[in-house]
């Protein structure tokens, strides 16, 4: 389950140290933005040697890499590759080309590490309108991306346009991104909302976000990171109407009817997708539940 | 590794430590810290290890502790050591 991410800079101790007690399924350790260019190689060391050390309970762990077009990209996964983490997150992906370069030389640490074939996933970060009018094509570059990423603030300045709390200039990125993955079957994440006072602004654009078909959505700051859970999490009564459709599918499949309602309404294949896809949440917020079927 | 020159790491921020090296005939470390009574001895042995596993036998090692744990120490120590060595 991948709720919230959240962006912790790879030179800082004490967030480092803190990630897993502020409530994100998933760390993005970062590397790039969050780190002068003086200050890289002892972002890249720090992060090895806490990825070492803490095991980060319940967290999926992330680390944002430098761009293949730098020269710190492959330093970057010469340290933190033999640490196995969950994801990769390349950014300023813009074509097809740029993921499997990365792919091939994650391959060949995994390969010298002794590790299976594409243990470590991709999360690409599109954050150019190259990136963006490639998205599927970055989507199913590789079997490593296990999902896409919008990264708001550097695609607006390569739009040439004002980033704005409504979002109506990543509008088209963003549904452009959904649909990409899932064309792909893959998972996609929403940019962070940056204004870090403005709760109410971060549920309401968490929530367009989940209206147009994220999966969740990053933050910049721990303060975020439990509206963004809360949005993005079923409510109880999504659990009780899936649990209802997944019961009245048994009980149809016993009784050999092809066509079967719930409370007035038909249950087609898309409803009882959606109930399996809400269970899932719920197994994986509260721990195995009671099989319907 | 030889310390050729002088270089810093890290910061005096907390949870952090800021490292200093420079150059020496011997090997001589210096602790400051926030904790030094009760983890003086723990903080030379994490930056000993760093020394033995970078193969560093002559410098002068400067630290000064803001209650960072082991593994941030070790990062701060090796990332000096590592620019000191022309490294980085």
């Amino acid at each position: 389950m991948r709720r919230s991410m959240l962006f912790i800079p790879g030179n800082t101790p004490n967030l480092l140290m803190n990630g897993d007690v502020l409530g994100a399924d998933s760390l993005i350790l970062d590397l790039e933005d969050a780190v002068s260019p003086a200050e890289k190689d002892s972002a890249r060391i720090l992060v090895r040697s806490v990825l070492k050390k803490l095991r980060y309970k319940g967290c999926e762990i992330i680390i944002r890499i430098n761009p293949v077009e730098t020269d710190y990209w492959t330093r970057d996964l010469d340290e933190i590759i033999p640490l196995k983490p969950n994801m990769i997150m390349p950014p300023k992906v813009s074509c097809a080309q740029d993921v499997k370069t990365v792919s091939e030389y994650i391959g060949k640490l995994e390969e010298a590490c002794g590790f299976e074939k594409n243990t470590v996933k991709l999360i690409p970060l599109i954050e150019t309108a190259m990136g963006v009018e490639n998205a599927f094509q970055i989507a199913s570059a590789d079997e490593r991306v296990t999902a896409l990423f919008l990264g708001g603030e550097d695609l607006t300045a390569d739009l040439r346009c004002k980033r704005t709390k409504e979002g109506n200039e990543i509008f088209y990125a963003r549904t452009r991104l959904v649909c990409a993955a899932r064309a792909c079957g893959i998972d996609v994440y929403d940019t962070p909302f940056t204004d870090v006072n403005d709760l109410e602004g971060l549920y309401a654009d968490a929530r367009f976000a989940k209206a147009l078909g994220f999966s969740g959505k990053a933050s910049i700051s721990p303060s975020h990171v439990e509206g963004i859970n809360e949005v993005f999490s079923p409510t109880q009564a999504d659990i009780d109407y899936a649990h209802d459709v997944m019961e009245t599918i048994r009980i149809a499949k016993e009784q050999g009817k092809g066509v079967v309602s719930l409370h007035g309404k038909m249950i087609d294949a898309p409803i009882v997708e959606r109930a399996r896809q809400v269970i899932e949440m719920e197994k994986a917020m509260f721990g195995e539940v009671e099989d319907d079927e | 590794m030889r310390i050729k020159t002088g270089a810093v790491a890290g910061t005096l921020e907390s949870s952090d430590v800021y490292v200093k090296v420079e150059p020496s005939d011997k090997l001589e470390i210096e602790i400051e810290s926030v904790v030094f009574n009760q983890y003086a001895d723990q903080i030379r042995e994490t930056i000993q290890q760093v020394l033995d596993q970078l193969d560093v036998q002559a410098g002068r090692i400067s630290v000064n502790d803001k209650g960072a744990i082991d593994c941030v120490i070790q990062a701060r120590v090796e990332t000096a050591i590592k620019r000191a060595g022309g490294e980085n």
